[in-house]
């Protein structure tokens, strides 16, 4: 038998199980989503070269337990005729992760499943000094846990207020969290607390008079882990309205990431080494 | 504080049974009749009124009744 590479096995989602010559596969996922097609594939591989079970992974993941080292290559191939690719470990950005956003979600306010693709064109898989994870949520609700990953992606609302729609009903001033919104009923008039909002387009989701309109936006968080250590990512940008803008600020982070990064560094750790100060200095560039 | 025809408690019930017990008392009501609705704060206030909005009714008027509850005046159809 040949000698096994297993920096190269790892690289190609192979996990390796305490049962001698057996690996746990890792298959591919990006926000979540498997076509009916794909889970057949995968169900037929399990069956075939595993226990006939699959494992759901914290991340949105599946894997293929108990597959055998001989099979390896004969099950990559079987596996990307069915559509199904495999998924990535390592020093390199992970599975995308995100919720299933506006198109599907009523609280949504940004389409998480287009995002989430195009993260994971992007920089799905880029190699860093350490494991870099995105995740993607549609809005405060924060079902997907933006603040958990190196860099997080959360929905938000901006709203503006019109007058000569508005019944003053007073719903918007029920559901406002922050308590930004203040409606006088008898006298119609409204009061709307800029600097407290939260973006959080509760107030535009429940109008019944689409007086409230918004714009929605992307508010990021940076140096989130889960692991070893815990940590909860930061925002400290303003929210960001346009997707180019956004792509912008998450190269700006991942070269950042790459050039300032000791190997085997997390981003928390090192945005905590060399200060954040440096981070919002070259992220200002394109704010 | 506007006239009623109808007027249900959802207060002793949790989501989403406030969304069903909400959508039976509305479907009592014709089309421009008004439903009173008293619920909780938090997420039934969040979600009840949304749901109507996305079933085509109108909230027209909503007061705090300080006690950690809500009255929410809907008119039936009123955004169809």
């Amino acid at each position: 038998m040949t000698a096994i590479n297993y920096k190269e096995l790892k690289k190609g989602g192979f996990m390796k199980q305490i049962q001698k010559d057996h690996f746990s596969m890792r298959l591919k996922s990006v926000g979540g989503h498997l076509t009916g097609q794909q889970l057949q594939t995968i169900q037929a591989i399990a069956e075939k070269y595993g226990q006939g079970y699959v494992h759901l992974t914290s991340r949105q993941g599946v894997e293929i337990p108990f597959i055998k080292l001989e099979d390896i290559d004969q099950v990559k191939r079987e596996l990307a005729d069915g559509g199904v690719q495999v998924g990535v470990c390592g020093p390199r950005v992970r599975t995308i992760t995100a919720c299933q956003g506006k198109n599907i979600c009523p609280s949504g306010l940004i389409d998480t499943t287009v995002l989430a693709k195009e993260f994971d064109e992007r920089y799905g898989g880029r190699e860093l000094p350490h494991k870099f994870k995105f995740g993607i949520t549609g809005c405060r609700n924060n079902c997907l846990k933006a603040e958990e990953n190196d860099l997080g992606v959360k929905g938000g609302e901006q709203p503006s207020w019109l007058e000569s729609a508005c019944t003053f009903c007073g719903l918007c001033e029920a559901v406002c969290p922050v308590q930004a919104i203040k409606v006088q009923k008898t006298t119609k008039k409204l009061e709307f607390m800029k600097a407290h909002c939260i973006y959080c387009g509760k107030c535009v989701k429940a109008c019944p008079a689409s007086a409230w309109t918004g714009k929605s936006g992307f508010i990021v968080s940076f140096g989130g882990l889960y692991g070893n250590r815990i940590a909860i990512g930061q925002n400290f940008l303003p929210i960001i309205f346009s997707t180019e803008v956004l792509h912008q600020v998450i190269e700006i982070t991942l070269e950042f990431f790459a050039k300032h990064a000791k190997q085997g560094e997390r981003f928390a750790s090192t945005l905590d080494r060399v200060g954040w100060d440096l981070l919002k200095k070259e992220l200002a560039v394109v704010l | 504080m506007s006239k009623s025809d109808l007027f249900v408690d959802i207060t002793d019930v949790v989501c989403p049974v406030t969304f069903v017990k909400a959508k039976m008392s509305i479907e009592e009501l014709e089309d421009g009749q008004i439903l009173e609705i008293r619920m909780n704060e938090g997420e039934p206030i969040l979600n009840v009124p949304r749901s109507f909005k996305e079933e085509g009714h109108k909230v027209i008027e909503v007061n705090n009744n300080g006690e950690g509850t809500y009255t929410v005046f809907v008119e039936k159809g009123g955004l169809l």
